[in-house]
């Protein structure tokens, strides 16, 4: 009895029809108007994305109306200066840059390493449940931590003195963790599957990685990394507890001179009195948050590429 | 459960010569004598072990030299186990564990002092899923063994075009050869993996189910394939599809719960099987 039925309700008058599939606007529930728990709890999502989005846009909107002004090509090439109107970035500028490139020289190679070690040749025991425990421990340690240890470590004990190389390799430190994390998430994209073609083609171990995994889990890695690096840009706590200098009128010349970056630079204006040096504050804001916005940028641009191939 | 009186007995002797062997295994093929196939492989008391869970229950059986092996049995049965052993890729997993001799053209390849690495470019493989090298053109899919094994290819071209037309995919991609991989069909990426296999122009070729994630129309190609294929190379063949074993394959092996029930021709297992499970799992009565 019941199957003529069925398919008596499969089968539609209209061939052409899309079957099974009630149009949306059919769903007894749907009526507008009507509160039910799922438009309730879409209403919260919905004001839980708008509220940081409104705090960010605030934010913005108040360095663009505080700074926007002072923005220009002598802004950012010109030294501090006791009248805020002459002012200038440049160093912060330069000491930024100097520093994510070594950051990134240093914590790379590391991180990336320590990454392919624990997911590709390390066994599964106790030993590497404990480090693999541990770093995610570490990424959450405060960054001043970091400082603190950058300060006595690289500082003091190695005897680097307040220079660019301990304040990167105090910002490699703190990265190590999140670069090691997202290094594996990427190395672990790579399917079981894959490595087993690879595998069954005669390759060893070695030439799986360096052949199959690396490449298809490059993309990730360095998508991680230049995340990881967006983040280090705007640490201030560190650097300030290593002792990076707030009023620097030159362009750092070696590993071993000392330095400021933008956010030092931006923490001491703001602290100061004069209203000038506040519009200087919001101006390296916005320098601040551009340079973020191409590293985000730049990495959600691999992001898509890579899963545009791997599609 | 134990062996029929038509396998093979594990000789010391000669273990993978059947027109060698005593009579019982002159005719353990099941073919009439001036057409008795070679034994490629032998394998010989096999048992594997998933940590402490033996998957594999002392499987002896030869693998005919150019003619194809179905090994059928329903899901969890160990055929996906077995055909891994037979190019070493069950202990790439961890925890995995295997006991007894594998030979391969008289070779123990579970001896010691055999490199598993140097054995699978001699056994080749294809797996349930397509799994092409997203990151490489399909051209260098096809090469990537050749690359690996850092074999100078003189004629890369040819290799290529050789290679894809065996797995009955050159027409199709031939003008999309620096495209990757990854952007062909499910049934495409399939025969593009057999030419990734074939390129290496292995001796053994094991495919694992590897129609089962295809739809019909690829299933037919690829069965097509294997039937031609089993011409020139000596193919072992897990399906879970009888029909397909019945299409393909010139001996069945059918494996139950871990343990060989009956092997012999396709023939013989499908129309005249001489143990119950076989013939209830054939006609369908469980699996």
């Amino acid at each position: 009895m019941s199957r003529p039925h069925a398919t008596n309700v499969v089968g539609s008058d209209q061939p052409g029809e899309h079957r099974g599939l009630p149009a949306r606007s059919n769903t007894p529930r749907g009526n507008a108007g009507t509160l039910t728990p799922e438009r309730a709890f879409q209403a919260i999502c919905l004001l839980a994305l708008l509220l940081p989005l409104l705090l960010l846009l605030v934010l913005i909107g108040q360095a663009l109306a505080g700074g926007w002004d002072r923005l220009t090509w002598g802004f950012l090439t010109s030294y501090p200066s006791r009248f805020p109107e002459q002012a200038g970035i440049l160093p912060a500028l330069a000491g930024s840059a100097c520093l994510m490139l070594l950051t990134a020289a240093l914590a790379i190679p590391i991180g990336a390493g320590a990454a392919i070690y624990l997911e590709e040749y390390a066994r599964p025991g106790r030993l590497t449940w404990f480090i693999e425990v541990n770093i995610s421990n570490l990424a959450g340690v405060p960054s001043i931590l970091y400082g603190l240890l950058g300060l006595e470590l690289f500082v003091r004990a190695l005897q680097m003195g307040r220079s660019l190389l301990a304040g990167a390799a105090t910002l490699a430190l703190l990265l190590l963790p999140m670069v090691i994390m997202v290094s594996r998430e990427a190395l672990r994209t790579v399917p079981q599957s894959t490595r087993e073609a690879c595998y069954a083609l005669g390759a060893d171990r070695w030439q799986t990685i360096r052949r199959v995994v690396l490449p298809m889990s490059l993309p990730g890695i360095l998508t991680g990394i230049i995340l990881s690096l967006a983040r280090a840009i705007g640490e201030t706590a560190p650097l300030i507890t290593i002792g990076a200098l707030t009023y620097v009128a030159f362009v750092p010349d070696s590993l071993h001179s000392p330095f400021t970056a933008l956010p030092i630079q931006i923490f001491n204006w703001i602290s100061r009195p004069q209203a000038g040096f506040h519009v200087n504050a919001a101006a390296g804001i916005l320098v601040l948050l551009a340079i973020m916005l191409v590293f985000n940028s730049v990495a959600i641009g691999l992001r898509a590429r890579f899963r545009r191939r791997l599609a | 459960m134990s062996m029929q009186s038509q396998e093979p007995q594990p000789s010391t002797r000669s273990p993978h010569r059947a027109g060698e062997g005593p009579p019982a295994q002159a005719n353990s093929f099941g073919g009439n004598a001036a057409n008795v196939p070679v034994s490629k492989m032998g394998v010989e008391n096999l048992c594997a072990w998933f940590g402490d869970t033996e998957v594999l229950k002392d499987i002896t059986l030869p693998v005919a030299e150019r003619r194809s092996t179905a090994v059928i049995g329903p899901s969890g049965c160990g055929k996906s186990t077995f055909i891994r052993c037979l190019n070493r890729m069950h202990e790439v997993v961890r925890g995995a564990r295997v006991a007894g001799r594998v030979f391969l053209d008289g070779q123990d390849i579970y001896a010691e002092g055999i490199n598993p690495v140097r054995l699978r470019q001699r056994v080749g493989m294809v797996f349930q899923k397509p799994n092409p090298f997203p990151t490489m053109s399909i051209r260098e899919n096809v090469l990537a063994g050749l690359r690996l094994q850092k074999v100078r290819i003189r004629y890369e071209d040819e290799v290529v075009e050789q290679a894809l037309g065996q797995a009955a995919l050159w027409e199709e991609v031939k003008d999309v050869l620096d495209r990757s991989g990854g952007n062909l069909s499910g049934g495409q990426q399939q025969r593009l993996c057999i030419a990734r296999a074939l390129a290496l122009e292995p001796e053994v070729l094991l495919m694992d189910e590897p129609c089962s994630a295809l739809d019909p129309i690829a299933t037919s190609k690829i069965e097509d394939l294997i039937a031609e294929l089993s011409d020139r190379y000596t193919i072992v063949i897990v399906t879970h599809n009888m029909q397909q074993a019945s299409r393909v394959a010139d001996y069945t092996a059918f494996l139950y719960l871990g343990r060989l029930i009956e092997y012999g021709t396709t023939e013989a297992i499908f129309q005249n099987p001489s143990c119950k499970e076989t013939e209830d799992y054939i006609t369908g009565r469980f699996g």
